[in-house]
């Protein structure tokens, strides 16, 4: 049984330029670790849509990804707004994107159903005015 | 050719043409170029995360030094053309490269 390992990262919400660097570093971190290719491309896609949300949707937050010996779980936590309706927000095409997001080529309402299609796992808590917490797992 | 020179003697079979990055991360499966009008770093992540080898801007689209830096960082080859969107895919369709990833024989 091998240890898990571990990656934290701050999400700065207030830079669309910036965003995506945590993914961008787990992905190299996770080739480091040897992990199967089609692994590390899941995770670099779900994980990469879910920091884009956290910066365009809830100013920022944190994300941890935790390397086990048969999965990945990826972790992505902030303190905006919260989604009032998730069943809503999972559907395809659904975005409440505002133009200027849409022009920066976001906001096809297509990334919180990626992130599902991609991991196999994936649970969402978050509470109006507090924040939301979204866990993904990958297998492999 | 902006930057990636070292990695031209790479093959590709297949591309894709898209300004929103939405749309690359979900449509797209295996196509090793991206075609694209936008400018940002989020073209060049979303290149990454996809393992896409190369990207052509379109309408003489001009990547920005951070953007050079980043593509370089991951080994990604960036060239602009001053053809529009439609003719540059046309042109890449026509030399042998497919949409689907899957290689014609
Ligand atoms: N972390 C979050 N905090 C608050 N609301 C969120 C968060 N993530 C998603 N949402 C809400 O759910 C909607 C759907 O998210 P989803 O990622 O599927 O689409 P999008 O981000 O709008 O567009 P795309 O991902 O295609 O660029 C968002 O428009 C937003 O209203
Ligand atoms: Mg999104």
């Amino acid at each position: 049984m091998s240890e898990s390992v571990r990656f934290r990262f701050n999400v700065d919400g207030s830079n669309f330029t910036t965003a995506g660097q945590a993914s961008v570093q787990v992905k190299k971190n996770l080739r480091e670790l040897g992990i199967p290719a089609e692994a590390i491309r899941r995770v670099s896609i779900a994980m990469y849509e879910g920091e884009i949300n956290m910066v365009i949707h809830a100013h920022g937050g944190e994300a941890e990804v935790i390397v086990f010996e048969d999965r990945i779980e990826i972790i992505l936590s902030d303190h905006g707004p919260g989604i009032p309706n998730i069943e809503l927000a999972m559907k395809e095409g659904y975005s409440t994107a505002p133009d200027n997001i849409r022009s920066l080529g976001f906001g096809a309402g297509m990334g919180l159903p990626n992130m599902k299609r991609y991991t196999d796992d994936m649970k969402i808590d978050t509470e109006l005015g507090k924040g939301t917490t979204i866990t993904m797992t990958v297998k492999f | 050719m902006v930057c990636g020179e070292e990695n031209l003697d790479h093959d590709v079979y297949s591309a894709c043409g898209s300004d929103m990055m939405s749309d690359v991360l979900a449509y797209v499966k295996d196509q090793a170029v991206l075609l694209t009008g936008l400018v940002n770093s989020q073209v060049i992540r979303t290149a990454e995360m996809m393992d896409m080898v190369c990207i052509v801007f379109v309408r003489s689209k001009k990547p920005t030094e951070d953007m050079i830096e980043l593509a370089r960082e991951s080994g990604i080859v960036l060239m602009t053309t001053e053809k529009r969107m439609y003719e540059a895919c046309g042109l890449l369709y026509k030399s042998g490269l497919v949409g689907n990833g899957v290689k014609h024989e």
